[in-house]
Formats: structure tokens, C-alpha cells, sequence
């Protein structure tokens, strides 16, 4: 738990909140703290590296933001909302984070979650874990020839690729074709039996987006809009992110 | 998630729990936060347990407290999984594990890539004995067509279920 006071100068100045508050609707309410301490009560991350959600919205408000800004903290909190959720004055303490998160310098954020980020931008398949849009293809075709071939009764199953014009896009997280392809059978089974008529792309299949949790925004965007085109090339109604 | 309890009530989608009648293996669930907290609400949660219920019964499904909208973040989330910071994560996790751990079930649905991976490393990393499952994984083994491939997540009491 939280030991260290906190001790505040007497030229600090609320630049980094105040900076914050003009991008956010109502300025996120990040004025309106009553201190009651909702937020931290129920926050799994309150004591991770001697810090909480109230403690972090305080020191901003008092200006701490040299403090604030080189908080690991920043890494710990899962932008889960729980502390916006309870907060009598709702207060977005999630989007604070974030933006503190952003104004790390790229180099210095966590190596795991930047070179996911890297990783998926260097092909249109947008997988994180670099599996390129025909891998995704070939272990497709692969596990779905092997279910028809041993599994009685799965003679006729489909996973369709690049089908213009289903009503369902799915997209499926990198982990399943790269490391647990099995895992995607049980969901053909079940669009299957249901009669579903989806598909499949290997453009922009790879569910995980990493550059959202790097607080890369151009980046972000630059995926979903990847994704996105996938969707409306293919003049797919539904996409449809799976479990 | 949502697609498959519009399938259930449309009958598209049809299985029971006459499988799990006798067994009465128990499962309990996550409710992701960008799924319920964070975008669909409780209506989400109520249909992520109307799945379960369906598929492993209504005597046979145990809620964590909090739950819902309310419920702890795995931990696993905002990156945090390749975040770098191990211990802090699982330190995170804990209250998540001594929830799962509280309601004495033997399965965790997770419904969330990411929550799958932090709950399943909790179990792991707290020894635990629950084991952490896809929505799919269940519904499958209700409909009496899970592959034996398809078992990777399933513990030894459920491997032969339906083969």
C-alpha cells in the first residue's frame, strides 16, 4: 500500500491535467474529485508501484506531473474503468492514464507491448504475432482438410476465405492459427450448424490490436482502418469480433 | 457472444446440459470489462450466462462476487499481458483467482482472449485447480461435437465426455 507522502512545490502547475481536461468531454469531471476514495477501494492496481487511481488523479490535480508522468503505474493499471465506474462524480481516471501513457517517449514504453504494435504493422494481416495473410490461409486450410478427413460427420465443413458478400466477417485473435489452431474448430462447427453464412479474410483477420494499448493513436487508427477496408472490400454486413 | 444467444432463442443453435446432469461439474465465469463494463452493459452479462446455463445447467453455474458490471478486471488486460511487468500483473490477478477460488468451481468461462491467457497463467502461477475454457469449447461438448483435438483446455474429468 501506499506509504511515501507526497510533497508538493510551490511553482507546480496542473499543465498535464489541464492538457488532458481539453480533450475530453466536460474535461472528464477530472476537477471534481470528492476524495472519497471509491476509486482505489476497488482497483486491483492500488498499491502496484506505490500508487492508486486517487493518487494519481490528486497528484495531477496538484501539478505533481514530473512524478505522474514517470509513474510505471501507468503499465499496471489495465484502463479497466472499475475506478470511473463507482466514482460519485465520474471521473475519467482511465482516460488520464492513458493519456499519461502517451507521453512516454515511444522508445521507453514496455518493449512487449511496442514490438506487438510493430509486429502488426508490418503486414496488412495486422497479427501481432507476425503471422503474414497467407500463413493465415495455409493454416486454415490445413486444420479444416483435417477435421473432414477425421472427424465423421464433418465431411462438409466450410471455413471460408475472402468470401465476397457474406453476411458475417470474423476475424480470430492471433494466438488460435499461431500457436492453437485446434481452437478455431469448435467455432466452425458451431457457424456450421447454425448455417452462417460467413467468411473469413487474410487481410486484417488478427483480432488483437496492441497499438491501442501502446497509446500509439496514429497507429491505432492506422489498424482498425486496415480492418475496416477488409470488411467493407469484401461488402460483408457483420464484423464480428470473436470471443 | 451476443450471436449465440440470439441463435439459442431463434432454436438455430440447440443443445442441453443432459450431459453434465450427473457430473455436475461446475463452472463460473468472467465478464470481460470491454465487453460488459466497458461497452455492452449488464444486458451482455445476462446473456453470456444465459449461454452457460444452456450449456452446462442452471444448478451447475456458480457467479463470482462482484460480477457483472461490477466485477475485478482479470488483470490481463490494457496491454498488460505483454506489458513487461510480470509480477505486478499476477499480484493484479490475485483477486481475480481468490474470486474464481471462492465459488469452488472447476471451470472458469472466459470469454475474452485476454482474460483467457491472464486466468488461465493464474491457475498456473497460484496453483490452482480450476481449468479455463472458450464459450466455444462448452457449447461444443453440449452439442455432443467437440474433436479430441479440440480439448487442450479441458481437465480430465471432461476429456472423454462425448467422444
Amino acid at each position: 500500500m501506499t506509504t511515501q507522502p507526497v510533497k508538493i512545490g510551490k511553482e507546480s502547475k496542473s499543465i498535464f491535467k489541464d492538457k488532458v481536461m481539453q480533450l475530453l468531454p466536460d474535461g472528464g469531471n477530472l476537477n471534481a474529485c470528492l476524495t472519497c476514495g471509491a476509486c482505489a477501494s476497488g482497483c486491483p492496481a492500488t498499491g502496484l508501484a506505490d500508487m492508486d487511481p486517487r493518487r494519481f488523479l490528486r497528484m495531477a490535480v496538484m501539478g505533481l506531473d514530473e512524478q505522474i508522468l514517470k509513474s510505471e503505474w501507468v503499465w499496471n493499471c489495465t484502463l479497466c474503468w472499475r475506478c470511473i465506474y463507482v466514482c460519485p462524480m465520474k471521473i475519467d481516471i482511465p482516460q488520464l492514464v492513458y493519456h499519461a501513457r502517451k507521453s512516454w517517449p515511444r522508445e521507453a514504453r514496455p518493449k512487449g507491448i511496442r514490438s506487438s504494435c510493430d509486429m502488426a504493422l508490418t503486414s496488412e494481416s495486422c497479427s501481432a504475432m507476425g503471422a503474414k495473410e497467407e500463413d493465415f490461409r495455409m493454416v486454415v486450410e490445413d486444420v479444416l482438410e483435417e477435421v473432414r478427413a477425421n472427424q465423421p460427420g464433418w465431411e462438409n465443413l466450410t471455413a471460408p476465405i475472402n468470401k465476397a458478400g457474406a453476411e458475417f466477417f470474423l476475424n480470430q485473435n492471433s494466438r488460435e492459427p499461431v500457436t492453437e489452431p485446434d481452437e478455431m474448430v469448435p467455432l466452425w462447427k458451431i457457424m456450421s450448424f447454425v448455417g452462417a453464412d460467413w467468411t473469413y479474410s487474410t487481410k486484417g483477420w488478427a483480432a488483437e490490436n496492441y497499438c491501442m494499448f501502446m497509446a500509439d493513436d496514429e497507429n491505432w487508427e492506422r489498424i482498425v482502418r486496415i480492418k475496416a477496408k477488409a470488411v467493407d472490400d469484401l461488402g460483408c454486413k457483420y464484423w464480428v469480433n470473436t470471443e | 457472444m451476443q450471436l449465440y444467444a440470439q441463435w439459442i432463442r431463434e432454436g438455430r443453435l440447440r443443445f442441453n446440459s443432459d450431459w453434465n446432469r450427473d457430473l455436475k461439474v461446475k463452472f463460473t465465469a468472467q465478464d470481460p470489462c470491454n465487453q460488459v463494463r466497458k461497452t455492452y452493459g449488464d444486458a451482455y452479462a445476462e446473456d453470456l450466462r444465459f449461454v452457460i446455463k444452456k450449456a452446462v445447467g442452471e444448478e451447475n453455474f456458480v457467479d463470482m462476487t462482484p460480477n457483472r458490471s461490477n466485477n475485478y478486471c482479470c488483470g490481463g488486460g490494457g496491454g498488460a499481458l505483454q506489458g513487461g511487468y510480470p509480477e505486478a500483473r499476477r499480484s493484479f490477478g490475485k483477486i481475480k483467482f481468490d474470486q474464481i477460488a471462492a465459488t469452488g468451481a472447476a471451470y472458469c468461462v472466459a470469454p475474452c482472449h485476454n482474460c483467457h491467457s491472464q486466468i488461465h497463467d493464474l491457475n498456473e502461477h497460484f496453483n490452482g485447480d480450476y481449468h479455463t475454457v472458450h464459450l466455444w469449447t462448452i457449447i461444443c461438448l453440449a452439442m455432443g461435437v467437440l474433436g479430441e483435438n479440440e480439448r487442450a483446455y479441458l481437465g480430465p474429468e471432461l476429456m472423454q465426455v462425448g467422444l
